[in-house]
């Protein structure tokens, strides 16, 4: 400790680090942004709860007895249950293409996933409704043949697949390139077949991040709001997920029931950040744990 | 120098999975978008030009690029701030306090939306307290400033954060020891150091917020020329069926992200160029 030596040259006794804060501002700079936070984050989050339990338990209860409400519930669990299993395909195909293999157009590849996070989530909706709506370009044909996209699920299924297109391949790319390949190709120079090399060297090593991607994949399908408000078409107990409803519920001034609804998703958020913070202290006991190997 | 577009490798798989990969992101992303530029072929230059130049368009522009762009700076701020708070203090709850940080990426735009409207309206837990001071923020521009502010939130401190980590506290100590103050020291060891992640999640916090809709649509109270956003325009024209109108707002929409994502790539590559140099 350089800083630490020049001290004690000094001859000062005083054991206080000078590459921090005097007390006072270090606890000025924690009121602040805490101040900050609370403002943003805890409030918003505590009055859910708070709005959701205003009229008690029962009336909470009561919120989720309405016929409507459980057909939203319903259709986000579908549209979720559809989209999430196809973008985490997604994901470990085009992680495993991108992180084991060099070819050209790589990084323009990877500029593309990002895309639907650059786009606003009304143009996500948008997009489709050009090309399955009334009056796109496969609509007059879709209508013939008594095919419903827009203003059905398939359009809602869409719509929350583009959105969530990026999380699952987000999450495993950059792990899996700084993972790098050596272990596959051992098993493979080994004999295994390629699908016995995932299954048994790559998935348990990418498991964690794999989840997490899942997670994250499966809360932004269950709580996209703009793009599915714009193909779905506010059918009430038919084309409408969660979040509609919430919005539903808050424009009839019904606002315990859409509180609590909206509870149930902010739990989900919750259950997300939570499952963030285990695998990132996995992967923080998983390298301190690899650490003693790595330095022989 | 080899004409190969892939080197070749031992592992199995890459046909199938690039091909998978390519056919998938065509299908749900490529294909679906270059629509919305044929669409806006079918309209004439004059008629694009007057229908993202009416005053209701212009009016919406300014208040989603100044909301966001407000909202970005805020976030600056406050977000290197709590980053620095973050990485460099102990306090108890900290690890809790990290973790809501990445709330706003977690809660669906719509429970936002309803959450802050229901603070700040007036008889809501702020808004009861501000509206006496004839500070009114639900239904205003203000609110939709308080939207775009809330989801822009973990952009700037997850962006900063890393690199306050990975900054050596040995320069610190030798501007010290070379004589200069604790101000001195963060202002001209530490801070040049994050200007580039600083500046890089400020335009994420931006890009984000300026295609945002749920969480604005509830507290901004949606008058025309007053408080309603770009997205919630190309909504409006989507109901009343005018799609040529609603696809040419969305055809400037898109064509500022992917100038922000060009910025935002260039910021990137700018950080990562700086810690490679040092």
């Amino acid at each position: 400790m350089p800083a630490d030596i020049a001290l004690r040259a000094k001859g000062t006794t005083w054991k206080v680090s000078l590459t921090t804060e005097h007390p006072l501002v270090r606890w000025g700079f924690i009121a602040l942004a805490l101040g900050y936070l609370t403002l943003f984050l805890f409030i918003p989050l505590v009055a859910v709860f708070a709005e959701a339990l205003k009229n008690g338990l029962s009336g909470y209860v009561v919120s989720f007895m309405d016929e409507d409400a459980l057909a939203a519930i319903r259709l986000t669990l579908l549209a979720a249950s559809l989209a999430v299993p196809l973008n985490t395909a997604f994901g470990i195909a085009i992680a495993w293409a991108v992180s084991k293999f060099e070819f050209v157009g790589k990084q323009v590849l990877i500029t593309i996933i990002d895309i639907p996070l650059a786009v606003s989530p009304v143009i996500a909706g948008l997009i489709y409704v050009l090309l399955f709506g009334l009056q796109g370009w496969l609509g007059p044909w879709l209508s013939e043949h008594d095919i419903k996209i827009i203003f059905a699920l398939p359009g809602i299924v869409l719509a929350t697949l583009f959105v969530t297109v990026p999380f699952v391949a987000r999450e495993l790319i950059p792990f899996m390139q700084s993972q790098g390949r050596e272990e596959e190709e051992a098993a493979i120079t080994l004999g295994a077949s390629g699908w016995q090399t995932f299954i048994r060297v790559t998935l348990p090593n990418i498991k964690w991040s794999l989840l997490y991607g899942v997670i994250l994949c499966n809360a932004r399908a269950m709580g996209e709001f703009g793009a599915v408000s714009v193909v779905s078409g506010h059918i009430r107990g038919l084309t409408n997920t969660m979040p509609l409803h919430v919005e539903i519920l808050y424009n009839e001034y019904n606002a315990v029931a859409a509180f609590a609804v909206a509870s149930l998703l902010t739990l989900l958020a919750i259950v997300t950040l939570a499952a963030k913070s285990i695998v990132e202290h996995k992967y923080v006991s998983v390298e301190a744990a690899e650490e003693p190997l790595k330095t022989h | 120098m080899s004409f190969a577009l892939k080197q070749p490798s031992v592992l199995p798989g890459f046909g199938l999975t690039l091909g998978f990969s390519l056919f998938y992101l065509s299908l749900i992303v490529l294909i679906p978008l270059s629509g919305m530029f044929i669409k806006t072929s079918t309209l004439t230059w004059a008629q694009f030009w007057e229908t993202v130049t009416q005053p209701r368009a212009i009016a919406s522009y300014q208040l989603t690029f100044g909301a966001s762009l407000i909202g970005a700076l805020i976030n600056g701020l406050f977000g290197s701030l709590v980053a620095w708070v973050l990485v460099r203090y102990r306090f108890p709850g900290r690890s809790f306090v990290d973790a809501l940080v990445d709330l706003p990426f977690a809660l669906p735009t719509a429970v936002a939306g309803i959450a802050l409207t229901a603070i700040y309206s007036s008889n809501g837990w702020l808004g009861r307290h501000l509206e006496p001071l004839g500070i009114k923020v639900a239904f205003t521009p203000l609110g939709v400033l308080v939207a775009l502010t809330f989801i822009g939130l973990p952009f700037v401190v997850r962006t900063v954060q890393p690199v306050l980590q990975a900054l050596d506290k040995e320069a610190e100590e030798a501007a010290i020891t070379l004589g200069a103050n604790r101000w001195q020291t963060v202002r001209a060891v530490i801070l040049p150091e994050l200007w580039p992640a600083i500046f890089t999640g400020m335009a994420m916090a931006f890009a984000r917020a300026v295609g945002e809709y749920g969480s604005v649509i509830f507290i901004a109270g949606n008058m025309p020329l007053k408080s309603e956003i770009t997205p919630l325009l190309i909504m409006t024209k989507l109901e009343q069926y005018d799609y040529a109108g609603a696809t040419a707002l969305g055809v400037v929409m898109l064509v500022v992200s992917f100038v922000l994502s060009l910025l935002i790539n260039l910021l990137q590559w700018w950080s990562s160029d700086r810690r490679e140099t040092h």
